[in-house]
């Protein structure tokens, strides 16, 4: 442990050699998201078979998500692209009746040009749904940041926000009200949220979390009598949020940097920077920054932090002064490592495909904070990582614990180094007061799983490697 | 364009990697945007390999569509054989790359000048060829490569060994048991007292690529892949070799007679005769004659079955049912398209009708009007199945880690016919006790005591709490309702909302 604080954070930049998921992989958990959605992907095999492999058994429930296959003649021009995807959309159509389609553009449809954004609008008018575009291709994102592209296209779709019609609302609110007379009256409050609240002006969220932990973080905020006015991604497309002007919006993600920009520039919202509801103190700094924006005091949330802290007691033994390293894939790298050094753990170095520093500035900072209060230096920032270097690195480190992707996780156990598989990060639910346990649970796995089988004499199981 | 949830064989680049990675410091470097390398997971899980995965991406960005790769993939060519120093490298293009039709053999001359390894360029057509045709395909193209190198440079040996031997083509990474069959093979070859000169791809490397000529012929278990470089070899070096594949009892007597007919047209002083071999392992090594014969078999008799995967597979298991089993196969069928005239000559006769089709919907509709008792087929089919309530023996690729089993499961050889025995025998049986737990009503005809420890007389949930209690998933819904009705009780709480739900989930971690 060294004492000596860097004031400055160093961002590396390597060769990009890393591996890491497609972006595609995003319909895998924003189609269950989205209920009312179809997720067509127009690419070629190898998206398709990447798919199919990566979601595993969610091929076999019907999911609502398809590849639109190219062949020769679609990439050769011989067939009409737009005709094409009108037959498809018409079938979609047909089998599922969804309330939008969202086209998911690969490397295929960059490379030839095919022109998805002006096609969308013709062939909605045509059929009649709406048709939304996303360029989620491997030539230019990673991973999560395929939800980033979807959402910034859906942001497009949310209805614009009339503070004339507001007043409206309120009486029609009052005739709703009448009609559910007949509950009695505790019910009748519960049934009825109130649209507005008056204390602040209208919040939305964007990100999206399954609909037990949005609802966690909406409740969150209202013991801080915040009141969320929606989600961007809402549960179903026909309840996307209203956005203006007037509308303060704030990300749950740190992959979220295209969505917050469009929401700023395109829908004039005005963007909260805050570090990201993950661990107590994530989810303690970004409600106290909300409400300092909206200047109200917070009440009582240094008490629950601390008592979330308790809860965690048992996992925090486990791993305190334990070293971790992160490969990077899946950009919630800062937000994890931050919680992490907060839980005494030591980092290494934490890979990332790409910081965005102006939307992950408020998180940055907290990693600095956190840094200083725990009297370590800030690990290295290593942006577009090299997989070959890292392992080289990890080689000399020994870390306690490599958070990788797959491809490496098993060589990586075979030569004695405990891995977590990043991906479950992705999927598993992270946010919040009420998941910071989960966080751990994840963590702490390989650790608790070595205290069991630690003293056999297992640990490397890989023949002496000729170097 | 097509609609498509499922593909049963990959694109073609996986199946150039899946040849390359097997040899031994063979490296492959794929021409591929950023999430390509997903081939690396699918090794690393489902064959559970120890050692990285010897396949890196040049990757495809922006910059490369805007300029070229220029110098990226000579350069990172160049770095791998500085890095790894394997003997081969394989620049394996990606469908993304096919359509930039950068000259990508000018980078491979350009990086075999500077680097110690050779430096191939895979030759596959991404819209034309699937997965196995690639394999195949690559396998035959790294095989010549170093006969006609070694050729050249006038070292190549090829007088015979001095006692019988085979070379086994086309066991390889990733492939249906293959490594079990690999063994398989290898102890019935011994006890044929047959040498085994090379096993290419898994296992094999390069420098062993000039004394294939060496062996006596060739063996290629599987039609699907080293086909081409058993082709190649006879044509080029007059090797014969047998493309029967030995799973179930009769092929597996046909193939070794094959072996005894090679043999005997080399060696002119003496005769092998291995009838009393077969006769042996027929009757007492293999147990699949005598369960024939046995009554739990004739109970099998005349039962509906259907099977569906790929050639090899596909062909040999609806033999087995029909020849062996006395199973009625109403409808056999592949995905393997481009090999469709020999899968018909091999099935003619042992069943009702032929499915030849890559879509997966097809074969749930034919399943779904035949009924049989029992499928046997890919994943997708045990998910039909699943779907249909009829049991399903997997019997080809594409599968799931649980056909990586750890124990010993051949299919092809004398233990390969008791391993799809079992199989067979299991899957049946499992839809007869199914069916007679129906006609007697279940396993236990006694209402079942709720493990629910709640009265739900003091506690009430309000109308949210309800509606998020609905949205957790059902096999974890009764603990997450009991433990929040315990936290409930302990703090004198009544009414249950969404924050008792969540504080409870704090205080119990549950």
């Amino acid at each position: 442990m060294s004492n000596k604080i860097s004031e400055t954070l160093t961002f590396e930049c390597e060769t990009g050699n890393y591996h890491t998921f497609c972006p595609i992989s995003c319909v895998a958990w924003l189609y269950q998201k989205i209920e009312d959605s179809f997720f067509l992907v127009v690419g070629t095999k190898t998206c398709g078979y990447f798919l199919q492999n990566a979601l595993g058994v969610m091929i076999f429930a019907e999911p609502r998500y398809a590849m639109a296959e190219l062949e020769e003649g679609d990439i050769s021009a011989q067939l009409n692209d737009y005709e094409e995807l009108k037959r498809l959309c018409l079938q979609i159509k047909k089998d599922r009746n969804p309330s939008v389609i969202i086209w998911i553009g690969t490397c295929t449809t960059e490379i030839i040009k095919m022109d998805l954004e002006g096609m969308a609008p013709k062939l909605e008018a045509e059929i009649g749904i709406p048709i939304v575009v996303a360029r989620a291709n491997g030539l230019d994102y990673a991973f999560t940041q395929g939800e980033d592209t979807v959402l910034a296209a859906m942001a497009h779709r949310c209805p614009e926000r009339n503070f004339l019609i507001e007043k409206k609302v309120i009486i029609q609110d009052s005739n709703i009200q009448n009609l559910f007379s007949f509950l009695p009256l505790g019910k009748k409050k519960k049934t009825i949220k109130s649209v507005e609240s008056k204390k602040h002006p209208p919040l939305v969220l964007f990100g999206s979390l399954p609909s037990t932990v949005a609802s966690q973080l909406s409740s969150e905020s209202k013991r801080q009598s915040i009141q969320v006015s929606g989600w961007l991604p809402a549960q179903r497309y026909t309840d996307l949020p209203s956005l203006g002007d007037q509308v303060y919006v704030c990300g749950v993600n740190p992959f979220l940097s295209r969505t917050a920009t469009t929401l700023m520039r395109r829908r004039k919202c005005k963007l909260i920077g805050a570090p990201f509801p993950i661990g107590p103190d994530g989810t303690r700094a970004w409600i106290e920054k909300i409400c300092s924006v909206f200047s109200i005091k917070t009440k009582g949330l240094e008490k629950r932090e601390e008592q979330i802290w308790k809860n965690l007691k048992d996992y925090l033994d486990l791993v305190r002064g334990k070293s971790v390293f992160f490969m990077g894939d899946n950009l919630l790298e800062i937000s994890l490592a931050r919680f992490l050094i907060r839980c005494g753990m030591i980092v290494y170095e934490i890979g990332i495909p790409y910081l965005d520093k102006r939307y992950q500035a408020a998180e940055l900072l907290l990693s600095q904070k956190t840094c200083k209060s725990m009297c370590i230096s800030m690990p290295r920032i290593v942006e577009k990582p090299d997989n070959y270097n890292q392992i080289q690195r990890m080689r000399e480190l020994q870390p306690d614990l490599a958070i990788t992707g797959m491809a490496h996780a098993n060589p990586l156990e075979a030569r004695g180094i405990n891995t977590k598989w990043s991906v479950e990060f992705t999927f598993a639910q992270i946010h919040g007061f009420t998941n910071a346990r989960d966080v751990l649970e994840l963590v702490t796995r390989p650790l608790r799983r070595n205290n069991n089988l630690e003293n056999l004499g297992w640990n490397n199981l890989i023949k002496q490697e000729k170097k | 364009m097509k609609l498509a949830y499922w593909m049963y064989a990959g694109p073609a680049h996986i199946g150039t990697l899946r040849v390359a990675s097997s040899f031994k410091n063979v490296h492959a470097i794929m021409h591929a945007p950023l999430g390509d390398d997903y081939f690396n997971v699918m090794r690393s899980m489902l064959e559970r390999e120890r050692d990285f995965t010897p396949v890196t991406a040049s990757i495809v960005d922006r910059h490369v569509l805007a300029r070229g790769s220029q110098e990226k993939v000579v350069d990172n060519i160049t770095r791998k054989d500085k890095e790894e120093c394997p003997d081969l490298i394989v620049l394996t293009p990606t469908c993304t790359s096919s359509i930039l039709q950068e000259d990508l053999q000018n980078f491979v001359d350009r990086a075999s000048i500077t680097s110690n390894s050779d430096v191939i360029l895979a030759d596959v057509n991404h819209y034309r060829v699937n997965e196995l045709q690639a394999a195949d395909r690559t396998l035959e193209q790294i095989v010549r490569y170093y006969l006609e190198k070694a050729r050249r440079r006038g070292i190549l040996d090829q007088s015979l060994t001095k006692e019988p031997s085979a070379n086994i083509l086309g066991i390889f990474t990733l492939g249906f048991h293959n490594q079990h069959d690999c063994r398989e093979l290898k102890r019935l070859l011994q006890d044929l007292n047959i040498k085994i000169n090379k096993v290419i791809p898994e296992g094999g490397s390069i420098q062993d690529l000039q004394s294939l000529p060496k062996a006596w012929f060739n063996l290629v278990p599987y039609r699907e892949v080293g086909l081409m470089t058993a082709i190649y070899l006879e044509k080029n070096f007059g090797m014969p070799y047998i493309s029967t594949t030995p799973m179930g009892i009769v092929d597996t007597a046909e193939f070794i007679r094959q072996i005894q007919k090679h043999i005997n047209n080399l060696i002119s002083d003496k005769d092998f005769d291995y009838e009393p071999y077969i006769d042996q392992q027929t009757k007492f090594v293999s147990q699949a004659a005598w369960f024939s014969r046995s009554i739990d078999c004739q109970n099998l008799t005349g039962k509906k079955a259907v099977v569906f995967g790929d050639a090899t597979h596909a062909a040999s298991i609806t033999k087995i049912l029909a020849r062996e089993m006395g199973i009625r196969v109403s409808c056999t069928g592949t995905y393997c398209k481009h090999d469709e005239d020999w899968f018909r000559e091999q099935v003619q006769g042992f069943c009702d009708e032929i499915l030849i089709t890559d879509d997966h919907t097809e074969v749930g509709d034919m399943i779904a009007r035949i009924e049989p008792s029992a499928i046997f087929g890919t994943q997708m089919e045990r998910h039909i199945g699943k779907r249909l309530d009829i049991p399903c023996g997997v019997i080809s690729s594409p599968v799931h880690i649980q056909n990586f089993p750890l124990g010993y499961r051949p299919f092809l050889g004398y233990e390969g016919t008791n391993q799809i025995a079992d199989l067979v025998y299991n899957s049946f049986t499992l839809g007869m006790e199914d069916h007679l737990l129906e006609i007697f009503g279940g396993h236990d005809t006694k209402e079942v005591i709720t493990k629910s420890l709640s009265t739900d007389t003091d506690l009430t949930w309000n109308h949210e709490s309800q509606l998020e209690l609905n949205k957790i998933p059902g096999f974890v819904r009764g603990k997450i309702k009991r433990n929040t009705e315990k936290f409930a009780r302990q703090n004198n709480i009544t009414n249950i909302t969404i924050e008792i739900m969540y504080a409870a989930k704090e205080a119990l971690s549950a």
